[in-house]
């Protein structure tokens, strides 16, 4: 015991006389939250309230062009424009703007849509009301009249999801027009007043929270940003662990122990216990910051509905599944050229694969497999539930057991390899 | 007859990847109390045995014993049998001399107390009691040697490996260090310590091995070895006769 105490004591005055790497350790992570979490919102919200500029060529200059570009201006998204230098725009120079990236988006509607819309609809409507036999004047010949295609162009660099929803935006738009027109044909055919049809929406959506304990579970940005970036800053502690091993081989430390009467699991020990309270010390930094410093940077609230208590634990057994890693790199790597690019860009990989960026439910079904197994989707899993879902302690049992499996095996691992190979 | 503390039989190492013996099965017996020199050229073997003498390397083949004790089946006994000196400062740079001899001092379960007096006594013999709470990375080489050397000797071993001990520093340094190891055998500790330097070797060791290539060429007393060349009266005129003049430079 006195063996783990000493060496707990010397990995915590290594720590204590690297300032810089203090520093690192507990400031870069407040960074990477904050400026996560303020870049994400402030993406949200500046899709709802900026206007995205929109080059119109209308080609088209009546009835339906004009209802197109109305609702265009009165829809909050976008600002058109349909002249540069007060001279209005080709469909060559709006491909070549598009092409620059000076607008991400252009809209070129073609001549004749309102006509050929009217006569579409004109046609259709006829053809039904012969079918019941109301209409008077009968089509005899069905006049041949061809899909009319609104033109968008897109800024290549624009992501598809955004491209998307702006495509799916005027799609909806555009179909509303249109059975705004269908409504008006038969108003004008069935000789009946105007408006008789109502246009409004006949279904529409309403968002309902799940409650929990008569509490409803309404989670915000805040509250899926923060747990997501704590847990990607706490597995960040692989890469000064696995250096700190490296070191100890390096500077010769670690043959005079191999000489010593201590064990590995005991000099690994000490690491263990110091670098879990960086992960602590990390974590409640962390939290803080989500509670006490995102409503002053006008972010929405942290909360949590669940036990600060069960918080911590989903900390500790992250963050010792983080240190396994660690110890595991260290311990096989020779150099830090090694060990420092490897435990990076693998943290980055488990983030990616845990669903810090993406949901899991989004990704390939294969990425999903290998989702399943990573540690960083239990502790993001074990997050939610107690951060948004409320959960108790038996509902996360599954996930920190999991994360404890995993701090297990390979820190027997990491043991079982310099056993094998330091063995004489 | 001295009593042997340390037996070989047979012992050799050959590196993976490797065509050659690192060192060619050896026998040789050193005795309790003995300053036993292992000198060689680079390359020779010299680390390599001592290496695995400390535990830090599987042999390829052979057996030794160290206080009738064998690494397989006694590896903690032996551990706190043996002290070692490894040829880098296997020191913590940003921790003070004191806080390094703690550590490695509280690893043989030394009480706090006794440790703190049996570090205060070593620093004061080997001069560095007014920078026992310096940082080692502010130290000369000199100075990392001498904590190096008492970080290896602070649970008295009956046995002490030093690698080199003397490597790269001053001669107030080096005399101070060789001054203590005398000490340290006078009061009853055997030494095993491979060198570069013929002349330290000759005033230092009791028995020496001039080993080559992996194999022991000469073992005898320093004096007996002068003696059994003609028209030589240094250890360093029978080293280069036995090993020859030309560089040794491996890769």
């Amino acid at each position: 015991m006195h063996k783990l105490w000493m060496a707990t004591y010397k990995e915590f005055l290594l720590l204590k006389r690297d300032f810089g790497g203090l520093i690192i350790l507990f400031l870069m992570p407040l960074v990477l939250v904050i400026t996560v979490t303020i870049i994400q919102e402030s993406t949200v919200q500046h899709l709802f309230t900026s206007k995205i500029p929109v080059l119109l060529i209308d080609n088209d200059s009546n009835e339906l062009s004009h209802s197109i570009i109305s609702n265009l201006k009165q829809n909050n998204s976008f600002e058109v424009v349909s002249e540069i230098d007060g001279r209005s725009i080709s469909e060559k120079e709006a491909n070549d703007l598009v092409l620059k990236g000076k607008y991400k988006l252009a809209i070129v509607i073609p001549e004749g849509l309102t006509e050929n819309l009217n006569a579409k609809v004109s046609q259709n409507v006829a053809k039904i009301l012969n079918e019941f036999d109301i209409n008077e004047d009968p089509v005899l010949v069905e006049k041949d009249i061809s899909i009319q295609q609104i033109k968008l162009y897109f800024d290549p660099t624009l992501q598809i999801s955004f491209r998307n929803a702006i495509k799916n935006g005027i799609d909806n738009m555009v179909s509303k027009i249109e059975t705004q027109s269908i409504y008006q044909v038969f108003e004008e055919e069935l000789e009946i007043e105007n408006n008789a049809f109502e246009n409004s929406e006949f279904i529409s959506f309403l968002e309902i929270n799940p409650q929990k304990n008569n509490i409803e579970i309404k989670p915000n940005s805040v509250q899926h940003n923060v747990p997501a970036w704590t847990l990607f800053a706490i597995f960040f502690i692989i890469v000064p662990l696995s250096i700190n091993i490296v070191k100890e081989k390096s500077q010769g430390t670690f043959v005079r122990l191999k000489t010593n009467p201590i064990s590995y699991t005991t000099i690994l020990g000490g690491k263990v216990v110091i670098y879990l309270l960086v992960c602590l010390i990390q974590f409640t930094l962390m939290l803080l910051v989500g509670l006490y410093l995102f409503p002053y940077l006008g972010l929405p609230d942290f909360e949590i509905n669940g036990s600060y208590l069960l918080l911590f634990l989903v900390a500790i057994f992250s963050g010792l599944s983080a240190i396994s890693i660690g110890i595991l790199i260290g311990t096989i790597a020779e150099t830090q050229e090694q060990s420092a690019p490897f435990g990076a860009t693998l943290v980055v990989i488990l983030a990616a694969i845990g669903g810090v960026w993406v949901p899991v439910f989004a990704m390939p079904k294969i990425m999903q497999l290998f989702a399943k197994i990573s540690p960083m989707n239990w502790g993001l899993n074990c997050f939610y539930d107690v951060i948004i879902r409320n959960e108790s302690f038996i509902d996360i049992v599954p996930e920190i057991s999991l994360l404890a499996l995993f701090f297990i095996i390979l820190l027997s691992l990491a043991i079982y390899y310099d056993k094998v190979k330091n063995t004489v | 007859m001295n009593e042997v503390l340390i037996d070989i039989k047979q012992l050799a190492k050959r590196y993976k990847d490797s065509d050659f013996f690192a060192v060619q099965p050896l026998d040789l017996s050193i005795s309790k109390k003995e300053i036993f020199g292992l000198l060689g050229p680079n390359g020779a073997g010299k680390t390599t045995l001592i290496s695995m003498l400390c535990g830090l390397l599987k042999p390829t083949s052979g057996i030794f014993e160290i206080d009738q004790l064998n690494f397989k089946n006694n590896k903690k006994q032996i551990q706190y049998l043996i002290g070692v000196v490894p040829q880098e400062y296997a020191l913590y740079p940003t921790l003070t001399a004191f806080e390094n001899l703690m550590y490695f001092g509280s690893m043989y379960g030394i009480k706090k107390k006794d440790l703190k007096i049996e570090i205060d006594r070593s620093l004061k013999e080997l001069g560095l009691s007014k920078f026992s709470n310096k940082k080692i990375k502010t130290f000369s080489g000199g100075m990392k040697r001498r904590v190096n050397l008492i970080a290896g000797i602070l649970h008295q071993p009956k046995v002490l490996f030093l690698d080199e001990p003397t490597v790269g520093v001053d001669v107030q340094s080096k005399n101070v260090i060789i001054q203590h190891l005398k000490q340290l055998n006078d009061s009853g500790t055997t030494i095993v310590y491979t060198s570069h330097h013929m002349i330290e070797a000759q005033d230092l060791c009791t028995d020496v091995a001039i080993i080559d290539n992996g194999k022991i060429i000469a073992h005898n007393t320093p004096q007996e070895l002068i003696r059994s060349f003609d028209n030589t009266t240094n250890l360093e005129n029978v080293y280069l006769s036995l090993t020859g003049g030309e560089l040794r430079d491996y890769a």
